[in-house]
């Protein structure tokens, strides 16, 4: 299944004129453009401009919302994931996601983590302790939850919560990383701290961030696509995006003219 | 001035409005305060049958006898005075019946106008004697010693296995047997109805599409809307007479056929609320866990339940509690047997049931009257118990959110 | 890399999703064909019975033959008195305990007493209703006394649908009227009460179908046995159509000769709670787009 084409290895997702409609609304209006492995790219733009319903088209999330309807193609590491045969459980594994706000389960923290490794089979006791323990290392929160595994997971403060999230859904190993204006609902400190991680992440995942915050996008992206009313505007590396625009309407933005 | 009427108008508004709100609090307290108090007053009275006499020979030392002394020595497990304390000779039961033994009609009187006189007679001869005859026909100058029976106790309403409330001498008010035959009753019912209601609330709130919910919603809606007298009706021809065959029994009311009509009647209660507690699960929730590739199924089973589940169990209560006062079908399914069940193949009675048969038949203020309100007692406490456990799981529920 | 070709881990649990997911659409189906059952039993057994002669006619010869009219009366006085009392005071009390009454002890204490009477079986009402009512007050077994012991019964559905549609109503809208000066009963009957008013009616109309259904508060308070004549006041005792469907089934005269009556009873019976259920979704249906259109 491996595809030898050069383009194959570069790109983990290419999406080629994808279009989505809510009902009668068309919230994306043909969309294609491709993401860099181990890179992280941005995706930014005004409230309701369709950054985040894209985002859930790669786990195939917008499944869940009566009346959705997609065209286009959409490739993950060069499988068409909305083919027919595709599974969607087995997808998401694959491509993981972080929500805006921080959602742990009303479990213990070590289950929060532990849930995507049992729900996909894994039996093994020292296995799971392994990787549990593994995943809160690599989102940076071992050292704060060592001692208190067992406890719940809403006894963490929200940025807390919002690294356990990250650790929950790497425990899974996915190859690319969602991530849904992950610090949005955080203070600066968490954000940095978030921020960071994501730094740390690109060697092994390919990210994907939607953001509100130019300077985050600026901080942590090696590209950014510029959306706005269900259209790509604009998609280059990021220090380009924001020091040379090719489009007025991205230079609007940028220069915070809207948004 | 105007200003004035205004202001008038609007207190006279919040008055209205504030009586009206006390109304049903007023109507709570109003239903414990007559029910209690009709209720309790089974405690101050005797056992005896109304109209009864207990008499003994003046010789005899026995004074009193308790009600369950009286119901051993009727049961023939009693047999000589000295068991209840008194000589020790064989107890010489006399009934009304028992007259045409000792007298010729001749000598009782074409309308029995010497009855009075041919009992004391009895009774005045035969010191073993232990006679029960109605107070019509006790003498003036009676030669024997009434009895007194000592009220009913608390523990013998609620301990007692034997409800007979019309029975003679004395009666007898177990409700031990009616207690049991709801219970048992109502836990089939649950039985039946938690697997089915639960099944179809996770089937309506996750799984069904929205087209397929806005059907269902309205059918558990008309269901809930069926009076109860129509499901005892289907109950009457349809399933009892499927159990009578099934078993081969005899007689196919039984506990389970009430249990199935209680099943089916409790289901609307325990899907809607059931429903209701699922959907609050947050969407959040429902996302990560799908995102971390974990099948809809294993969403369900693994967040959404116990997300739901105090809400699940309030559901159940509020089933049981359904159950528990439901009257008119289970009166009509269940036989009215009022002995305590082995197996649910066997008739049962139920206090609803209970009050439902026998109100209209006891005479205001008796005994008999009293005893049903004190059932009536008891199935207000139950429902009042279900009621409060019901608030303090919402309560406590709200508290950890 | 295993998400697309099929050969995944993870049958096992598609297998258990697919198990599950079959066993609750077969059980919600046995519900809806319970439901199916029943209403189809009565109606196909109860529609032959229903004539002109059955819906307008004395019941005769020992309730075997003839008409339930005075039970079908019965029941329309016992409806019509109870509503004229619960509806007034149970909308009162509603729009009391959602828009006048603050938070605090006497709320809670209201709202547990509602509660507990909304729990409180049928059987119990009949019982309160015979000591007060019939005896206390010395209405006797009456329309009158019955109508009571039924409003109260309907008195807390009627106080919950109230509220529930009142607390539906953002706040943004007191507050909008407030804000322009009107007082709190203006804001209360000019903004709040008619944007409620869809809900509160359909909840009334099911409270109707709750009401004519009732067997067990009328019991003894008002029904009658067989009483083939018409009431003239409301200190008169009446048939009733659930109570008589009880008495023709199990305790009539002759109950197998009854049995085509007690079907067209229950018939009727379910026809109430057709219409009821009907009219209520219409109504919700007919409201719903108004609102839309404005």
């Amino acid at each position: 299944m491996y595809n030898t084409d050069s383009k194959e290895k570069e790109y983990s997702i290419q999406t080629t004129d994808v279009k989505l409609y809510y009902g009668d609304f068309q919230a994306l209006k043909g969309i294609t453009m491709a993401m860099r492995k181990n890179q992280v790219t941005a995706f930014i733009g005004p409230s309701g401009c369709g950054k985040s319903t894209y985002l859930r088209c790669f786990n195939r999330m917008n499944d869940l919302i009566d009346g959705v309807r997609i065209d286009g193609e959409i490739l993950i590491d060069g499988v068409d994931i909305y083919k027919k045969n595709i599974q969607v459980d087995d997808l998401r594994k694959h491509v993981g996601m972080v929500f805006q706000k921080p959602n742990p389960f009303p479990k213990s923290i070590f289950e929060n983590v532990a849930y995507g490794l049992r729900v996909n089979g894994t039996k093994d006791k020292n296995f799971i302790q392994e990787r549990v323990e593994r995943s809160l290392h690599q989102a940076a929160l071992w050292d704060e939850v060592k001692d208190k595994l067992k406890k719940s997971a809403f006894e963490l403060s929200g940025g807390q919560q919002q690294r356990l999230c990250i650790a929950r859904a790497l425990a899974i190993e996915p190859s690319v990383l969602l991530m849904d204006e992950p610090a949005s609902a955080l203070d600066p400190i968490s954000t940095a701290k978030i921020e960071e991680l994501i730094y740390g992440l690109k060697k092994d995942y390919t990210i994907v961030i939607v953001t509100h915050n130019m300077q985050q996008a600026g901080r942590v992206s090696d590209h950014t696509a510029f959306f706005y009313l269900g259209e790509l505007v604009e998609f280059a590396k990021t220090k380009t995006l924001f020091t040379s625009p090719k489009d007025q309407r991205t230079q609007n933005y940028i220069t915070g003219r809207f948004g | 001035m105007q200003k004035y009427f205004h202001n008038l108008g609007e207190k006279i508004i919040v008055a209205i409005l504030t009586i009206s709100g006390t109304v049903t609090s007023l109507t709570v307290l109003l239903i414990v305060f007559f029910l209690f108090k009709e209720g309790l007053g089974i405690f101050s009275m005797s056992p005896v049958t109304e109209g009864t006499v207990i008499a003994v020979n003046n010789r005899n030392p026995v004074t009193s006898l308790s009600a369950s002394q009286l119901k051993e020595i009727s049961d023939q497990n009693i047999t000589n005075w000295q068991e209840v304390g008194g000589l020790d000779a064989p107890i010489k039961i006399f009934r009304l019946d028992d007259i045409t033994d000792y007298f010729t009609e001749d000598q009782l009187g074409a309308d029995f106008e010497f009855m009075p006189q041919r009992i004391n007679e009895v009774v005045v001869k035969d010191p073993h004697i232990l006679a029960f005859f109605p107070d019509e026909y006790i003498s003036k100058d009676f030669g024997g010693r009434q009895l007194q029976l000592a009220n009913i106790t608390v523990w013998d309403f609620l301990a007692g296995r034997e409800w007979y409330p019309t029975i003679s001498p004395a009666v007898r008010m177990g409700v031990l047997p009616l207690i049991l035959g709801t219970l048992w009753v109502s836990f089939g019912a649950i039985l039946i109805a938690l697997p089915l209601g639960l099944a179809t609330a996770i089937y309506m709130a996750e799984i069904a599409s929205n087209r397929v919910r806005g059907i269902l919603k309205p059918i558990i809606e008309l269901l809930a809307g069926i009076p109860s007298v129509v499901f005892g009706f289907f109950g009457l021809v349809v399933i009892v007479p499927l159990i009578q065959d099934i078993f081969g029994l005899p007689v196919g009311e039984t506990a389970l056929a009430g249990s199935v009509i209680l099943g089916i009647m409790a289901l609307p209660t325990i899907i809607s609320v059931s429903e209701d507690a699922m959907r609050t699960t947050p969407r959040a929730m429902k996302e990560a866990s799908l995102a971390l590739g974990a099948s809809k199924w294993q969403t369900i089973y693994k967040v959404i339940i116990p997300y739901s589940i105090s809400g699940i169990s309030t559901a159940a209560i509020l089933g049981i509690g359904r159950a528990i006062g439901e009257t008119m079908a289970v009166l009509m399914v269940t036989g009215n047997a009022s002995v305590i069940p082995d197996t649910f193949l066997e008739p049962v009675r139920t206090i609803p049931a209970t009050i439902a048969a026998e109100l209209g038949e006891a005479p205001q203020g008796g005994i008999h009257y009293k005893a049903l309100f004190a059932l009536g007692c008891i199935l207000f406490l139950l429902t009042l118990i279900i009621n409060v456990t019901v608030d303090l799981v919402s309560a406590k529920n709200k508290a950890n959110r | 890399m295993s998400f697309h070709d099929g050969k995944s881990t993870n049958n096992g649990k598609r297998l258990a999703q697919g198990t599950a997911f079959a066993v609750f659409r077969a059980l919600s189906l046995l519900v809806v064909a319970i439901l199916v059952i029943i209403l189809a039993f009565i109606i196909v057994q109860g529609i032959s019975v229903i004539s002109w002669e059955f819906l307008t006619e004395m019941p005769k010869e020992g309730m075997t033959a003839g008409g339930i009219f005075p039970a079908i009366v019965g029941t329309f006085c016992l409806v019509a008195g109870s509503m004229i009392f619960a509806f007034p005071i149970g909308v009162m009390s509603g729009i009391y305990m959602n828009e006048y009454l603050k938070d605090g002890y006497l709320k809670r204490f209201i709202k547990l007493m509602t509660n507990n009477l909304a729990g409180v079986p049928s059987i119990v009402f009949g019982l309160f209703g015979m000591a007060l009512f019939v005896n206390r007050f010395g209405f006797g077994d009456s329309i009158l006394a019955g109508s009571l012991t039924l409003g109260l019964l309907a008195l807390p559905v009627v106080i919950r649908t109230t509220e529930e549609s009142l607390k539906a109503i953002d706040d943004s809208f007191r507050i909008g009227s407030l804000a322009l000066g009107a007082t709190k009963w203006q804001t209360t009957s000019r903004v709040v009460l008619p944007i409620a008013f869809p809900n509160i009616i359909t909840g009334l109309i099911l409270s109707i179908g709750r009401v004519s259904g009732e067997t067990a508060p009328i019991l003894f308070t008002v029904a009658a046995y067989f009483l083939p004549r018409l009431p003239t006041s409301i200190f008169d005792q009446v048939m009733a159509l659930p109570y008589h469907l009880y008495v023709i089934s199990t305790s009539g005269t002759n109950i197998e000769a009854s049995r085509a009556m007690a079907y067209g009873t229950a018939f009727i019976l379910i026809l109430i709670v057709l219409v009821v259920n009907l009219l209520a979704n219409w109504l919700r249906r007919y409201f719903a787009k108004r609102v839309k259109m404005n």
